[in-house]
């Protein structure tokens, strides 16, 4: 429990003071690894808390993206204020909507049913005026986060943005520790262990299902807010499969139904593509090795290594 | 008509062609533990799998309270008061003995909204649980993970779970399966216990305890009710032996 409070704290500071190395290039990559931490801790609290594997996360991820590239005006910036909630909000009605259809199905079903919809969320992006096609849309100002005259931090300024991302990657993973250790988070859990005796018992299983998948989209569509935010502008392509996919991928890595895991599992999933595609033009065949071997030799993702190695060299149980 | 908090009206089930329940009429009366007997295939199981909604009916009525509850979800059935457990234990296998109970008494009290309150410090839900391990005997095992311990606890825990959500009925599939002699005796003295405040159905292979706690037997074959009556009836009935006891005196232990 101390070690891991220390590996946290010296993980939180690593991340606060890397701006000041003053590596630009780092500065926006880290800032990109800490959207995506927060996209992979959403489907986490799906995939690793409520068991239901969802193959269609990145459609909810590309309705945040896409409200701040519809809502940003042309001549001038957007209010932060105004647009994230409403990303957040636009993605949790998504996650609502589509939600109550596929909470209903299990297993492979519910996997193909979210594929399913994300491929028509896909489309209505790629297809329609709406979404303006396959270019997507450019923002030419960056929101401002101006509360009346005053304006706390520069968001296109990306030493700020760093900032502003890693406050809310915290916020979220305390917001859901915090979640899960509640009634409701409890009770998620349980369904994900024993979907059949929660309902005996007297669970409204399927209204706490719809609960977190719409939460879940929520906090997706905040981590694809940011993502248009840093890089100022959409396409269907956040919406691909492909997206959907590589969440997975990352908390497969890091540790599916570790909250940690799904942090580390975004960090090794963006640090093994830059390294392999540093190395290779098919670098895509080095990522699906390290994967397999990873699932093959460490079933527990990479959030279970600390806890192995303590238990090799010191013993003892097993955490729980 | 009595009493009855839980009665059915020619309770049917089919799967296929087959009449796993055909036409049962079965009351429940708070105060009363009614077993049901039956050889294996009798359609028990499937009995309660209607009475606690994890089954829909074919045809036929369920009566819970003057509620038809029939077309009634299992969850729903649950909130209501009718509680059951399984002949297959079925609990959280990675959750401690004690969060097993906890999440059943979290049942009663959701607090689904207070996304900011930790589970494990509402004392209404703990001490319920608490309550429900030390009477299915499980008093010091709440800490232990539920898939660590012995099968017959987890037997216990089976029960225990059940009785954190407080019901009014139990619907109890083969409690003592699988018990050692120490632990099918406490569980006897636990029924004991229970039946004054409950209505308590019991499907169990154990005569001697059935015939020790019951106050009612119905007696299946077929899915059909071929009997039902208080103990000595049932004991001294040619049909019920000939159908499925055999020739031996039946309970003669009890």
């Amino acid at each position: 429990m101390k070690r891991k409070r220390i590996a946290l704290v010296a993980a939180l500071a690593l991340l606060a003071l890397f701006p000041l190395a003053g590596a630009g290039f780092y500065t926006e990559l880290v800032t990109k690894v800490m959207i995506l931490a927060i996209f992979a801790l959403s489907l986490d609290l799906l995939v690793g808390y409520t068991g239901l594997v969802s193959f269609g996360h990145a459609a909810f991820y590309g309705v945040g993206a896409y409200t701040l590239g519809l809502m940003a005006p042309k001549y001038e910036a957007a209010s932060l204020w105004l647009t994230l909630p409403a990303a957040m909000l636009a993605a949790g009605m998504a996650a609502l909507a589509v939600g109550v259809f596929v909470v209903r199905v299990k297993g492979i079903y519910f996997i193909m049913v979210t594929l399913a919809f994300a491929q028509m969320f896909y489309f209505v992006f790629h297809d329609t005026k709406f979404g303006r096609g396959s270019d997507g849309i450019s923002m030419n100002f960056k929101p401002v986060a101006a509360i009346g005259g005053f304006t706390p931090f520069d968001l296109s300024n990306t030493t700020h943005v760093y900032y502003f991302v890693f406050v809310l990657l915290v916020a979220v993973f305390v917001f859901l520790r915090t979640v899960l250790r509640s009634p409701f988070g409890r009770t998620l859990q349980g369904i994900r262990s024993n979907e059949h005796r929660m309902r005996s018992l007297g669970f409204p299983v399927y209204w706490y299902k719809l609960a977190s998948f719409t939460l879940a989209g929520a906090l997706a569509g905040l981590a694809g807010y940011l993502s248009t935010l840093q890089f100022g502008f959409v396409n269907p392509e956040l919406l691909s499969w492909h997206q959907s996919g590589n969440v997975l991928l990352m908390l497969i890595l890091g540790g599916v139904g570790s909250l940690y895991g799904a942090v580390v599992g975004a960090f090794a999933f963006v640090a093994l593509s830059e390294i392999f595609q540093s190395l290779t033009r098919h670098w895509q065949l080095l990522l699906g090795g390290a994967i397999i071997l990873l699932v093959i030799f460490l079933p527990g993702g990479l959030a279970s290594v600390a806890g192995r190695f303590r238990r090799t060299l010191f013993g003892g149980a097993h955490d729980v | 008509m009595s009493d009855a908090i839980l009665s059915t009206q020619a309770l049917t089930r089919l799967f296929g062609g087959l009449a796993a329940v055909s036409g049962v009429a079965i009351e429940l009366e708070r105060g009363k533990l009614h077993a049901v007997l039956g050889p294996n295939g009798a359609g028990k199981t499937t009995l309660i799998n209607l009475l606690s909604g994890d089954l829909a009916a074919s045809s036929g009525s369920i009566t819970y309270k003057g509620e038809d509850i029939t077309r009634q979800s299992a969850d729903y059935r649950s909130r209501i008061g009718i509680g059951r457990s399984y002949q297959k234990t079925n609990i959280f296998p990675a959750f401690t003995a004690f969060e097993n109970c906890r999440l059943a008494a979290q049942s009663r009290a959701p607090r689904a909204l207070h996304l900011f309150a930790d589970a494990d410090a509402y004392v209404p839900v703990t001490a319920a649980a608490g309550r429900a391990l030390d009477a299915a005997g499980l008093a010091g095992r709440g800490d232990r993970v539920a898939s660590a311990l012995s099968h017959g606890e987890q037997r216990q825990l089976e029960i225990a779970m059940v009785l954190a959500t407080q019901p009014d009925v139990l619907l109890l599939d083969e409690p003592l399966a699988g018990m050692g002699a120490e632990e099918a005796a406490l569980m006897v003295e636990l029924l004991r216990k229970l039946a004054p405040g409950h209505a308590i159905l019991l499907v169990e292979h154990d005569m001697d305890a059935v015939f020790a706690v019951a106050d009612v037997i119905t007696v299946m074959v077929n899915g059909q009710v071929l009997e039902s009556g208080p103990p000595a009836q049932i004991r001294a009935s040619a049909a019920v032996r000939e159908a499925y006891l055999g020739t031996d005196p039946v309970g003669e232990a009890a």
